[in-house]
């Protein structure tokens, strides 16, 4: 077992005043050391729920499943086993920077705060280390920085220091939670270079959480899928852009509006919105959006099935018996 | 596609500021002239903070220009007598960013629709064929009939987007202003809006000015697109040009940082990437160029003096020295 994470049949369900909200329904994935896994999806499909719940950030109740971290079973820790762990060996990177850090401390003190915590520094040998990681995250001056708030810095520089935080103790996975979303595309490139940049230096694996496809391509190793609480297809990067299985995947990859597309084309969308998660419907849960559906696919949700070495897909439409469908439809798989 | 079209707006000179306090000026557009013809979509780009929205809002009479004109079909907007005001309110139309805060909650979707009909006069009080209108309004948009009673809440923001386009459709406007129409949407939803919004403009002959930061998605949808730096347009080109070749350094920078959904081209593209952020807006001075502090190519005669404009080729227009030089050689 190489893998630094391993997540097997895992449920988790919120309790609201409505009922329960079964927000990430039997997914399963793996995280490889020194690997970016992307996590992509609309909003709503669970996939940051799933990643917060795992480090036990959320009060979702964990209904079954099994979550593996460097080779223990960290399904049952509590609240003092994962503080041992979130910090020292997991960083997260919220997306929001400006509601994550905290506006009454000087940014100093937000590096300092883990370093003194999980690595029983000196004040002076912390100051130092936050330092160097302001200067590793590219922020100019750093002396001036570590004893500034962060409402004296720009949205690009907050998430820097989100960075920096989340490395301070060199965590064998990050987390980054949609990292980007609120920056402009300059910024964004900068800050997924500088990720990429210190994913070498440091040596961690990332879960890359995002609903944009752009981003993914440049970045991910590997990519998991998910639709309303399931992953519904997972593999590596090239597996998912050029041999995308399942339909939700598919229609997702072209609705994007390309650069090279051509001028005149219309861009081809999923019709229909994502399901209620209060009441989800039997069956499949993209099948009321799929061009395809069968009969069953409205009964019974599919199993995953692995299509070729580490690529793995929920579809009934892969299955042998489906293949009338298949051609009548039109629905090729190109594996 | 559109070229024929006559001028429909003729933007000169168009200064938006805000002042801040007696020392400080935050310059959101500042000197844009642009001329917008008939049934075309023009797109207008740049990261926040570069004036687009308040360029969008300017042309909208949300704001008074602080100077500079907005001719539209030859009359300045901003000199417009209460009628002609009225009559401009109808044929320009506004779709805004936030599908969530830009329908009153307290009103459902028919009176919503219903009530630029009733501002503007249509059907003169005939509620009948207002409502037959509405529900052939909802339809055009994707929604139906049954939805007209509902409050903007019961719905989802691809939906209430929808609302917002059959509000904008409602008085049979002639320009319709989308700012930023799906930076709140997901993905697929977007491209169903867009879907729509081209369908629309083909179907009435519409002529939409489409702000987004979204740059593949500009490209998408426009005949022309315009390219805002701290509050200046740094470059004007027909789009599929802008993307190929872009005269402007802030351009390129920004066509490169667009993320491209495909590993391999993405693994053969060369980044450029700026040093540096975005300067504060506020007191930016007129006589040097404003990107010279983040231009890779900026000499030092560049924060010395004004660019010029210049006609790289026909209709595409760039505000930076290095292009005049580059076509003199």
């Amino acid at each position: 077992m190489n893998e630094l994470l391993n997540v097997e049949h895992l449920s988790i369900s919120f309790h609201t005043y409505n009922g329960e909200v079964q927000a990430v329904r039997d997914a399963s994935f793996r995280l490889g050391r020194g690997e970016v896994l992307a996590v992509v999806g609309e909003s709503g499909s669970g996939k940051s729920v799933m990643m917060q719940t795992i480090l036990k950030l959320t009060p979702c109740e964990l209904k079954s499943g099994t979550i593996t971290f460097d080779g223990k079973d960290i399904t049952n820790y509590t609240d003092n086993q994962m503080q041992e762990i979130r910090g020292s060996q997991i960083g997260i990177i919220f997306q929001d920077a400006m509601t994550s850090l905290n506006p009454t401390m000087k940014i100093g003190r937000q590096i300092t705060e883990s370093l003194l915590r999980h690595q029983k520094m000196s004040r002076a040998g912390a100051k130092e280390q936050a330092l160097e990681l302001l200067r590793q995250v590219g922020i100019n001056n750093p002396e001036k920085r570590f004893h500034q708030y962060i409402h004296n810095l720009s949205g690009g520089m907050r998430q820097r220091v989100m960075i920096a935080i989340a490395l301070a103790c060199k965590p064998k996975m990050l987390i980054a939670d949609e990292p980007t979303t609120a920056l402009d595309v300059t910024i964004q490139a900068q800050i997924m270079d500088l990720l990429a940049k210190l994913r070498e230096e440091v040596g961690c694996s990332i879960v890359l959480i995002t609903h944009d496809l752009g981003v993914v391509a440049a970045n991910a190793d590997r990519i998991a899928v998910m639709y309303a609480g399931r992953v519904v297809e997972s593999g590596t990067s090239d597996q998912i852009f050029y041999h995308s299985a399942h339909p939700y995947t598919r229609g997702l990859l072209e609705s994007i509006p390309r650069l090279d597309a051509p001028h005149d084309a219309r861009l081809t969308y999923i019709g229909g919105t994502p399901p209620d998660a209060l009441n989800p419907a039997p069956g499949c849960a993209f099948s009321a959006r799929c061009k395809y559906a069968m009969r069953l696919c409205r009964m019974q949700a599919p199993e995953a099935r692995e299509v070729q070495p580490g690529h793995f897909c929920s579809c009934f439409l892969l299955d042998d018996a489906a293949r009338a469908t298949r051609e009548k439809t039109g629905w090729e798989v190109s594996l | 596609m559109n070229e024929q079209g006559a001028p429909l707006f003729e933007i000169r000179d168009l200064c938006k500021y805000f002042t801040l306090d007696s020392k400080n000026t935050l310059k959101a557009v500042n000197h844009v002239s642009l001329t917008i013809r008939k049934g075309e979509t023009v797109g207008i780009v740049g990261e926040s903070g570069c004036g687009k929205t308040t360029f969008g809002r300017t042309l909208k009479r949300l704001y008074t220009a602080t100077s500079g004109e907005v001719l539209y079909k030859g009359q300045d907007i901003f000199k417009m007598n209460r009628a002609q005001a009225h009559q401009y309110a109808k044929e320009v139309q506004m779709i805004f960013q936030d599908p969530y805060s830009s329908l009153d909650p307290r009103m459902t979707v028919r009176e919503i629709v219903r009530e630029g009909m009733l501002n503007h006069g249509i059907y003169k009080g005939d509620r009948a064929a207002q409502d037959k209108r509405i529900h052939e309004l909802l339809t055009m948009v994707g929604l139906n009939e049954e939805h007209a009673d509902r409050f903007p809440h019961e719905f989802s923001g691809g939906q209430r987007q929808r609302i917002g386009i059959a509000r904008a459709l409602a008085v049979n406007p002639e320009v319709i202003i989308c700012d930023e129409p799906t930076s709140a949407l997901d993905v697929s939803i977007q491209a169903q809006v867009v879907n729509l919004l081209k369908n629309l403009q083909e179907e009435f002959g519409l002529t939409l000015i489409f702000i987004s930061h979204n740059l593949s998605l500009v490209k998408y949808i426009s005949d022309r697109v315009g390219v805002m730096y701290l509050g200046s347009m740094v470059e004007l080109a027909p789009s599929d040009l802008l993307y190929e070749e872009p005269a402007h350094p802030y351009t390129e920078v920004l066509i490169s940082a667009i993320p491209i959904p495909d590993p391999d081209v993405q693994k053969k593209r060369s980044a450029i990437r700026f040093n540096g952020e975005l300067p504060s807006p506020i007191n930016t001075r007129d006589d040097v160029c404003a990107f010279a502090t983040r231009c890779r190519y900026a000499t030092p005669e560049c924060s010395g003096r004004a660019p010029k404009l210049t006609e790289v080729s026909p209709d595409h227009f760039a505000v930076c020295d290095r292009v005049r030089k580059k076509d003199n050689a």
